[in-house]
């Protein structure tokens, strides 16, 4: 399958921003499956004003999972928590100039990712983020197989 | 320095130039039908001849045994469904494995919806079929056994001679799927006991859109295509003259120099082999040491997956392919690497690297020295390395 990413998903697989890991961070979530083939693990490190200071993430996975994950973390830095949960897949993807039809779930996850390191967060601080659920088990669970 | 490495010959190969060479005249001045009267025409004629001689002496056949197709897919989907139907008043149980091409599977799968049953044999961890296994799966009912003779994604060579003797003490029809092989190893058809074999053009330096199917005299399959007396009636159509000019040209070719690309190649898939385990941990060869083809590479590589290090080694000038979910399109990694046992992880790991005649071993060495740095960069990207680390801290 001859790849059709965007120029700006090339250039955030391959100069990721904000990779790597947060030291005592405030929040660590991590979705997907390797069964599945990608994995996403996002650190936060959250100031007392519930502003997002730094965001790093680490990705298991094809080109556009670590575009969609490098893209959710310059979305997120320097937001507050509610804006941080606001961001979507849809605004991801935008960023990126969009992603092939097969690789839509990877900016799914990067959206999953946020929500479960805020998750991780507001369990830890005994917070209830409005509006944020806990993270699904399986990203994939409601994808079917094509059928030949 | 950057170089073009291409490293997946599996996938298609460079036609060589006195292949194309020999192509040009059939489609400029001898551009002939072959059923026609005038003397161009014989031209075309006889250069399908030439070619079907030259095909069918590689693998120890008579030219009449010989047909040209479209390409693999086209032969395996014939032998199958032909074989299916013809027999069917005999029984309605075919045999095949688990590493098949998705050219035999799906046509697999298309005749049990049809009512047929199907016996898909495991492999062991090297992907090899067990002829045991094979014997016990044989019912009364059997009307056919498709097993290929070559893996296409980890190159394991098959013990074709020992099943064709089974299928023919059984009286079995004997398919096998021979795209990867053909070329690159010895075949022949009346020691193996093969009585259909599908083989593709464009694997062995040849032009892409023609194959040849290989039918024992006296075994029954109806016409794939129905028309005209070409190719004795079993597929009509005016034939693809170019395309067979340079599908025979290019046997011509890989024949003649088979033993010396054996040697050679064997000798670079096992000196990339040494250093790629000596020098990157966490990674395992899939597919057996010996019993394999001598341009297949397949080697999986812990914590990261393979789309991403195929865009990175592309970056680096470097083609190759891989059993990875993302580059089939699909959630699952490869079927093969499943069967030969790889969890989903590891199988999502790995990368096949298939040379040819012109790989050198400097462009071993470039690729090697690349693939470390670029396992590296992914692994320091990877929350399962992460994980891993930290567990063995």
């Amino acid at each position: 399958m001859a790849m059709a990413y965007s120029e700006k998903v090339m250039d955030h697989f391959q100069n990721p921003r904000n990779m790597g890991e947060i030291e005592n961070a405030s929040g660590v979530g991590t979705v997907g499956n390797a069964k599945c083939g990608d994995i996403m693990r996002i650190y936060l490190d959250i100031d007392d004003n519930q502003i997002i200071r730094d965001c790093k993430f680490k990705t298991f996975g094809c080109g556009a999972a670590v575009a969609t994950s490098s893209m959710a973390t310059e979305l997120v830095i320097g937001k507050s928590v509610n804006e941080a949960l606001k961001v979507t897949n849809k605004a991801v993807m935008e960023a990126l100039d969009g992603l092939p039809p097969a690789k839509v779930h990877c900016s799914l996850l990067a959206e999953e990712s946020i929500h479960a390191a805020l998750w991780d967060y507001a369990e830890k601080n005994h917070i209830t983020i409005e509006g944020l659920e806990p993270p699904k088990k399986d990203i994939h669970e409601d994808e079917v197989e094509e059928e030949y | 320095m950057e170089r073009f490495v291409y490293m997946d010959n599996a996938a298609t190969t460079k036609v060589r130039p006195e292949v194309l060479e020999a192509m040009l005249p059939f489609y400029k001045e001898d551009f002939g039908n072959p059923s026609s009267i005038y003397r161009i025409a014989g031209k075309s004629k006889k250069a399908v001849d030439d070619a079907r001689e030259i095909i069918a002496d590689s693998i120890g056949a008579k030219p009449m045994e010989i047909y040209f197709t479209g390409g693999g897919s086209e032969g395996d989907n014939w032998a199958i469904k032909g074989i299916a139907e013809s027999y069917a008043s005999k029984g309605k149980h075919i045999i095949t494995s688990k590493i098949e091409h998705h050219a035999v599977l799906h046509t697999c799968e298309y005749l049990e919806k049809k009512g047929y049953e199907v016996t898909y044999l495991d492999v062991d961890e090297y992907g090899i079929v067990s002829v045991e296994d094979l014997e016990a799966a044989i019912r009364p009912d059997t009307i056919l056994i498709s097993i290929m003779y070559a893996n296409n994604e980890i190159g394991s060579i098959q013990p074709i001679k020992e099943i064709g003797a089974i299928a023919r003490e059984h009286q079995i029809v004997f398919h096998t799927d021979a795209v990867q092989a053909y070329g690159q190893v010895p075949i022949h058809v009346e020691e193996d006991h093969i009585d259909i074999l599908s083989v593709s053009s464009h694997k062995l330096n040849g032009p892409k859109g023609v194959g040849m199917m290989y039918i024992r005299k006296g075994i029954k399959i109806g016409s794939l295509i129905h028309g005209g007396q070409q190719e004795r009636h079993r597929r009509a159509g005016t034939e693809n003259v170019p395309g067979i000019v340079g599908f025979g040209k290019a046997v011509e070719i890989a024949m003649d120099t088979l033993d010396e690309r054996m040697k050679q190649e064997t000798e670079l898939r096992d000196y990339g082999i040494g250093r790629i385990l000596s020098e990157i941990p966490y990674c395992r060869l899939n597919g057996s040491r010996d019993k394999r083809l001598p341009n297949n590479i397949n080697i999986s590589y812990q914590f990261i997956e393979g789309e991403s290090l195929l865009i990175m080694l592309d970056m680096a000038g470097i083609c190759g392919s891989s059993g990875s979910a993302c580059t089939s399109g699909s959630l699952d990694p490869s079927h093969v690497l499943l069967a030969i046992g790889l969890p989903h992880e590891i199988a999502h790991g790995s990368l096949r690297l298939t040379i040819n005649h012109e790989t050198t071993k400097e462009d071993m060495d470039y690729v090697v020295d690349h693939l470390k740095r670029i396992v590296e960069r992914l692994r320091a990207m990877s929350p399962l390395y992460e994980d891993f680390v930290k567990e063995h801290k």
